[in-house]
């Protein structure tokens, strides 16, 4: 598949590597973006991948947009003949799932909603034709699932399912969008999940609450005194499901600075990924789960 | 040295020239929607073009001097007074310690820039002073300024009153205003027709308007071209995959009002964009009031490079006519 290139203006070159979502797209847009940032190419001041697209943005009194254009076609050639490999973490996030604040935050948008007789979860669901809403809950914590793009606001991540497409969670956005979001809400949206990393406008549907903070502006979170931004395009997340109590304890663990994520460095192989989903998702887990 | 609030305004901010580097974290670049503006106010005031200053929309702030500084208001014409005597806006103007200075009613235009000799010293956050409020981060204190809040003000250099921006050289919207536009990025979304009318059609700014974006209203619905929806982009055929968005790109949720982002813009989302305002007509969103009547004109790459070198033309003769 060849990317689709298109100017933003006279300032940003746009680049589709793939019109639908796939992991080969968002692998194919990761490696150029790292390509692109090594190649230390004049006049370019932002490089921001997406799922399976990027953006550049130049300064066109620095570099003529032909000219940004044809650097990026041939690391495009470049980037067609690389392993599909990467270096990354998985991080285990803690989900306190039918949590109370999301649920009320639901109950007063339900006229926006599909289905207002039934909650976000629930109807979540009732489309993928899960049985219960346990069951739902036990597909969306039960494999990894790739950050394929952060953006939208400060920090929020993307995250796109690792499992094969017909297994893959979709699920609609409300049908008008909530004026309101709890922070650090676990949305979905389409066929990605996400954590709202502040309060605030959001048409993803609401199935829980982290109590692990992903933006620190004030940068007084033990683990986000280096950058106050905790996710990068490419990180592995694992879901685990608590209970209201371990939550309780996970915020105060939080305010005390005694709250470390639980990371483990992991070398990805896209391809052998592909020969064998589940067994490599277990490894994965098993990584993770061995510290 | 220090500045009172004693009236904050509808949204006034701390802006400079923004934070490049931290759209793919979601961090928008943020600054002065009206830049050149920024830039001129704080060259009169002899402080560096990035400096902090303010930006207030619609309705201007009330503050009390606490210490002797030149001042200089530019963008919007709103008339301002120290201590209730007009003064004349895109002028170096000495206001002594313990005066107030104050605004009267917005005449044309939507933002004000405020620079004082020295700057406003508030901390840099990710290296820039600008407020991006939805992250509570930089400016004062992450928010808008509010009622009693003091704000810091850096060491000037010496400098005079009384320097002015010839008026030919300062940029106010035209009615209807013009911005010029790039068609690019999900232009294959739309049908010819769509596409057409679109430049054709007389638009108006909508009431949501603001520093993540101008919504426009008024002009025919956008017609699709047929397709079956690609896996993750969503059924809404003006949906694609999430993906980034370019600042002043336009996107049209449903086909039916275009929204530009402007400089804290959401850094992506699942709409398709039919193209981007050119560069050299971002600032001029930032002076548009709701329901001014804009058309939007198709550009070619090339004028789209020319008109930014007229921008930059403008901007040195700026710089040079204060020196």
């Amino acid at each position: 598949m060849q990317n689709r290139y298109s100017f933003g203006g006279d300032e940003h070159l746009f680049v589709e590597c793939n019109e639908e979502m796939s992991l080969e797209a968002f692998f194919k847009s990761l490696s150029m973006t790292n390509v692109i940032r090594d190649s230390q190419i004049k006049g370019i001041t932002e490089i921001c991948p997406a799922n399976a697209s990027f953006q550049i943005k130049f300064d066109p009194d620095v570099i003529h947009p032909d000219d940004i254009l044809h650097e990026v076609k041939k690391i495009e050639a470049v980037a067609e003949k690389s392993d599909p490999k990467i270096k990354t973490r998985i991080v285990e996030i803690p989900v306190y799932y039918q949590d109370p604040w999301t649920h009320e935050t639901l109950m007063r948008f339900r006229e926006r909603h599909q289905n207002p007789d039934a909650t976000d979860l629930e109807y979540a669901a009732e489309v993928n034709g899960f049985t219960s809403v346990d069951a739902f809950i036990k597909a969306h914590s039960g494999s990894p699932w790739f950050v394929s793009m952060v953006g939208f606001v400060s920090g929020l991540p993307f995250m796109y399912q690792m499992v094969e497409r017909a297994r893959q969670i979709q699920v609609p956005k409300y049908l008008r969008p909530r004026t309101d979001t709890p922070k650090l809400t676990v949305g979905y949206g389409g066929c990605f999940s996400c954590i709202y990393s502040v309060r605030g406008a959001g048409g993803y549907q609401m199935f829980g609450i982290t109590p692990m903070p992903i933006f620190d502006p004030e940068q007084n979170t033990s683990y986000l005194k280096e950058f106050m931004v905790f996710f990068k395009p490419g990180d592995i997340v694992k879901f685990k499901p608590i209970t209201r109590q371990e939550y309780d304890q996970c915020v105060e663990d939080v305010e005390q600075g005694k709250f470390w994520p639980k990371t483990c460095d992991v070398n990805f192989d896209l391809h052998e990924f592909q020969q064998n989903i589940d067994s490599y998702n277990e490894k994965l887990e098993g990584m993770i789960n061995g510290g | 040295m220090a500045v009172k609030v004693l009236n904050p305004g509808l949204a006034t901010t701390v802006q400079d020239l923004g934070r490049p580097g931290y759209f793919h974290l979601g961090i928008p670049i943020g600054g002065a929607m009206d830049r050149l503006a920024m830039r001129a106010a704080n060259l009169l005031v002899g402080n560096d073009e990035g400096a902090a200053g303010l930006e207030a929309v619609f309705v201007g702030p009330t503050l009390e001097f606490m210490q002797d500084a030149i001042i200089a208001v530019t963008g919007a014409e709103m008339p301002l007074k120290v201590d209730g005597e007009e003064k004349p806006t895109w002028t170096a103007i000495k206001v002594k310690s313990g005066q107030v200075l104050s605004f009267d009613y917005l005449k044309s235009g939507a933002r004000i820039c405020l620079a004082i000799s020295g700057g406003i010293d508030v901390p840099q956050a990710l290296g820039s002073r600008s407020t991006y409020p939805i992250g509570a981060l930089g400016g004062f204190e992450g928010r808008a300024i509010a009622k009693d809040d003091v704000l810091p003000i850096g060491a000037a250099k010496t400098i005079n009153e009384g320097q002015s921006v010839p008026v030919e050289l300062r940029r106010t919207p035209g009615s209807p205003a013009e911005l010029r536009v790039l068609p690019g990025l999900y232009w294959h979304r739309i049908t010819q027709d769509a596409g057409n009318n679109f430049f054709k059609d007389e638009w108006k700014v909508a009431a949501e308007a603001d520093r993540m974006g101008y919504r426009f209203c008024g002009g025919r619905p956008l017609d699709f071209v047929d397709r079956q929806a690609p896996f993750g982009a969503g059924s809404d055929p003006s949906n694609v995959v999430d993906c980034c968005y370019p600042y002043g790109s336009i996107q049209v949720p449903g086909g039916t009002e275009p929204i530009i982002l402007h400089r804290d813009a959401v850094s992506g989302g699942g709409y398709f964009m039919l193209g981007t305002v050119i560069s050299a007509d971002m600032d001029l969103i930032g002076q548009l009031q709701p329901h001014t009547p804009t058309r939007f004109i198709c550009v070619s790459m090339d004028e789209a490079l020319a008109a930014r070198s007229d921008r930059s033309a403008i901007l040195n003769s700026i710089r040079t006519s204060l020196e």
